[in-house]
């Protein structure tokens, strides 16, 4: 959904000019580095700033209360839709302990599936990614610029416009291989995993770029093989873009949601996001504080990330578009 | 600018042509020596199992007769070995586990879309006509009156690693001859079988399964048909208890001279006509049919069809005005946010972006559902609270219904466009304003006729891309309004607020009535529009001639 695709889709040109003093660091102007100019008359401060402040609540309101009224759903066990209107009526973690007493819908398996998968998937992607990317940068081949042009074109078809076919594939091996077949979360994670280096080297690609060439060389000299060069010396030069990319394509998997229906019938094997979909298919609005529990539990960690990494996604996203 | 790393680069390569040999022989030689042994230790493993997998799989696949498959498999492995066992090939080592997968799940699946579009793959269409035979005869069998009794047998492959999980029935013939056959092979002669009082008690290579194994199998064995012979009028041998076996026949008889099926009860013939399926003459079908090449049928059916044709015009007007209007309204907010807090004087913006983070942050086909509620007509927020107890169909009403996705929208796109537009603003120098106002130009119009146009051109590749994600936005529609309300006079399940993508998941997914080849067809369309405005966009924007 939004938060992933035109981050990780965009045909940008990406944090090329990073290096060095960088005009881009925008969140640095937040801080306290104001000369401390002198006070002004509440008129001209209103005229000048203060009605900023005023977009700034509205904005503030806009953004937060549907995540206000989630949480306060979540806290009113029983709760239906409509007793969910009165915003923290009562208090109680109630419908938290019933989302996992629920053997229609294991809540818990479906947590856990959707991590094991979105660690597995988003791990194997920045590794093939981050692999393709240092080929591209560092090293001079034919087919080098077709391939470039290649991996471009292809994030611009994200792979759900494949679906029938990806499900008539995997029910094809499922025939011959049912562990990696329909219904296997390692099927899943495996299609995940095609669609790896279309969207993630070119973003990769440009920031290997920044690196400058002379710190491989140097190492060369010193007697280190491509292989160490690139595992000890590249990588963690690289890790930012590292944790970007890891962290939109975790983001990614944990809301996508055609591919992984498509593929997963099983409920015990589902993720969150197909099962919490049917969940609210199914029950409606009779059980809509368990299923505000659920959503909050399942935010609660891409949020905390975005939060913990904000810094690195604001440049990532930022160093794309600015030439 | 991208001075800094190409000349980095061209100067590397000059380097490296200037080596004389006996330098490339000692780079090459330290090359050599620095592979440790623990590199090629891991190496040789994983090469090892990589092998041992493939072989495995090759088997297994040569066994179920998939010959093209199996030898891919094969040749794929002997490639990425050879990749990884030859000196030099460096870029080839580094790209290649990557574009495994992306030949499979990225490629090959594009490729397969393709070839489905051309066939008539969907519900009572999926597979062979030999199983689509069979699957007839065996639909509707009754026990053949007055036929003998057999004493049954059921084996199993003997083997851990190869055999399959496939049942055998094994019986002994009027003329005392041991016959053994499963669901895809009819009875054959066996002489390598003991028999005792009259039943089959041992066969090399099976083992005959006890009882408790007959009772943890009972659905499998009662649902085994195993053909007499390879005529499929002959009969069938089933068994209810693993122990008595009769011969039952179909209702169907097929004549494979003449390509027909005729009914035993009403004496009716059904041709196979090329439509997939044995049909009739007053046109009833015989399902399952099977899966045959319909060449543009489906592209035909698309653009003629009026219970078709004109859903698929009005969802692909709407894709179109949703991603278009989608970009536009999120762009729009997120610039003017961007300018408000542009204000150095400005306290505490930091917490205002940390705020501003939070809808984007929230996974997206959660925030749909949240708001999808909210804006239930009867018991939503929305109506009960904000609009005190008013009654506004949100997401029933087929406009209304679009403007709500819009609104939800940029609720989940605004911080996005927000966070580029503030980058892009800070990195406009200051000066270029401060020099038009100079001029006497208005704070207006300096910002219209210079940061404006810089801006665009610095963000049109995000926005393009930005519309290219919207295009296919799935989980926001069908979380939020399921593609509806739905338009009943419609032949093909959509709504008024579908867009393409969520029709083709519809046609191929939802309901009783799978249509895989009209998907396809639809992903197909999709494909070439999506491409077709990529390759515009890429044309205006020259992003791909910075490459180098």
């Amino acid at each position: 959904m939004a938060v992933t695709a035109p981050g990780s889709a965009a045909p940008i040109t990406p944090a090329r000019q990073k290096v060095g003093s960088d005009p881009l660091q925008w969140w640095r102007f937040g801080r306290t580095e104001d000369t401390r100019l002198p006070r002004r008359p509440f008129k001209k401060w209103w005229r000048e700033t203060g009605w900023r402040h005023l977009v700034g609540a509205a904005v503030v309101v806009f953004s937060v209360f549907p995540l206000v009224y989630v949480l306060s759903a979540s806290l009113n066990p029983g709760g239906t839709l409509i007793s969910a209107n009165s915003l923290f009526s009562s208090i109680s973690l109630g419908s938290y302990v019933e989302l996992f007493n629920r053997p229609q819908q294991p809540y818990a398996a479906w947590f856990l599936n959707t991590l094991v998968i979105g660690l597995t998937a988003s791990a194997g992607s920045v590794l093939l990614g981050a692999l393709a990317a240092y080929a591209f940068s560092r090293m001079r081949f034919t087919g080098r610029r077709v391939g470039l042009i290649t991996l471009v074109l292809v994030q611009m078809f994200p792979q759900l416009l494949a679906m029938v076919a990806i499900f008539l594939l995997m029910m094809g091996i499922s025939e011959v291989f049912p562990a990696i077949g329909l219904n296997s979360q390692i099927g899943l994670i495996m299609v995940y995993l095609g669609g790896a280096l279309g969207v993630n080297t070119y973003l990769m690609y440009g920031f290997f770029n920044t690196v400058p060439t002379s710190i491989d060389e140097a190492a060369h000299i010193d007697g280190a093989g491509h292989a160490r060069i690139f595992f000890t010396i590249i990588l963690p030069l690289v890790s930012p873009i590292l944790a970007v990319v890891a962290l939109l394509s975790l983001v990614a998997t944990l809301s996508e949601f055609v591919i992984a229906s498509v593929l997963l019938r099983d409920p015990e094997r589902q993720t969150l996001a197909v099962g919490l979909f049917q969940f609210i298919s199914q029950e409606t609005s009779q059980n809509w504080s368990v299923f505000a529990a659920g959503a909050v539990l399942a935010a609660l960690i891409p949020v905390a990330l975005f939060l913990l990494l904000q810094r690195y996604i604001v440049s990532g996203l930022t160093a794309g578009s600015v030439k | 600018m991208v001075d800094e790393t190409t000349t980095g680069e061209s100067g590397r390569i000059t380097t490296s042509q200037k080596l004389t040999r006996r330098q490339k022989q000692a780079s090459a030689f330290v090359d050599a020596t620095t592979v440790g042994w623990k590199m090629m230790l891991f190496k040789i493993i994983v090469l090892g199992l990589l092998c041992a997998t493939a072989v495995y799989a090759a088997l297994v696949l040569f066994m179920n007769d998939r010959w093209l498959v199996g030898s891919l498999v094969l040749v794929g492995a002997a490639a990425l070995t050879w990749i990884y066992l030859k000196r030099g090939v460096l870029p080839a080592k580094y790209l290649a586990p990557g574009l495994v997968f992306l030949l499979i799940f990225q490629i090959f699946v594009v490729l397969y879309s393709g070839y489905v579009a051309f066939t008539n793959y969907g519900t009572g269409h999926n597979s062979t006509k030999d199983h689509a035979i069979q699957a007839i005869m065996l639909q509707s069998q009754d026990r053949v009156p007055d036929s003998p009794t057999y004493a049954v047998s059921v084996l199993e492959e003997s083997g851990d690693l190869l055999a399959s999980d496939d049942l055998f029935f094994a019986i002994v013939s009027s003329e005392d001859e041991v016959l053994i056959g499963s669901a895809d092979q009819p009875l054959e002669q066996s002489t390598e079988a003991e028999v005792e009082e009259g039943r089959v008690v041992a066969v090399d290579g099976y083992e005959v399964l006890e009882f408790g194994d007959l009772l943890e199998r009972q659905t499998d064995i009662t649902d085994l048909s195993v053909a007499v012979s390879e005529d499929p009028n002959d009969g069938y041998l089933r068994t209810q208890d693993g122990q008595r076996a009769y011969v039952y026949t179909s209702r169907y008889i097929y004549d494979d001279a003449a390509d027909t099926m005729t009914s035993t009860e009403t004496g009716a013939v059904y041709r196979d006509t090329g439509d997939g399926a044995f049909i009739a003459d007053d046109g009833e079908q015989l399902l399952p049919g099977w899966q045959i090449n319909v060449g543009m049928d489906n592209f035909v059916r698309a653009v003629t069809e009026e219970s078709i044709r004109g859903p698929l015009i009005y969802v692909t007007l709407w894709t179109f005005a949703f991603a278009f209007l989608s970009v536009a309204t999120t762009f729009a907010l997120g610039l003017f946010l961007a300018m408000v807090f542009n204000d150095k004087q400005m306290k505490s913006r930091k917490y205002y972006r940390l705020v501003m983070i939070l809808p984007y942050a929230f996974p997206g086909f959660l925030s749909a559902l949240v708001w999808a509620g909210m804006m239930n007509q009867e018991f939503g927020f929305l109506n009960n609270v904000l609009f005190g107890g008013a009654s506004i169909p949100w997401l029933t009403d087929p406009w209304l219904a679009k403007v709500s996705i819009l609104i939800v929208n940029l609720w989940l796109g605004f911080p996005y466009m927000f966070l580029v537009c503030t980058g892009a603003l800070q990195s406009i120098p200051e000066e270029l304003t401060e020099a038009a106002q100079v001029d006497g130009a208005k704070a207006f119009q300096a910002f219209k006729s210079i940061k404006l146009p810089l801006l665009l051109t610095a963000l049109a590749p995000l926005l393009i891309s930005s519309f290219a994600f919207n295009f296919n936005n799935f989980n926001l529609v069908y979380m939020l309004t399921g593609g509806g309300p739905r338009d009943v006079s419609a032949g093909v399940s959509v709504g008024s607020t579908d867009i393409l993508i969520s029709m083709v998941y519809k046609v191929a997914f939802v309901g009783a009535q799978a249509d895989y080849g009209l998907a396809s067809a639809f992903s197909i369309l999709i494909f070439i529009i999506v491409g077709t405005i990529s390759v515009l966009a890429f044309r205006k924007t020259k992003a791909l001639e910075e490459l180098n």
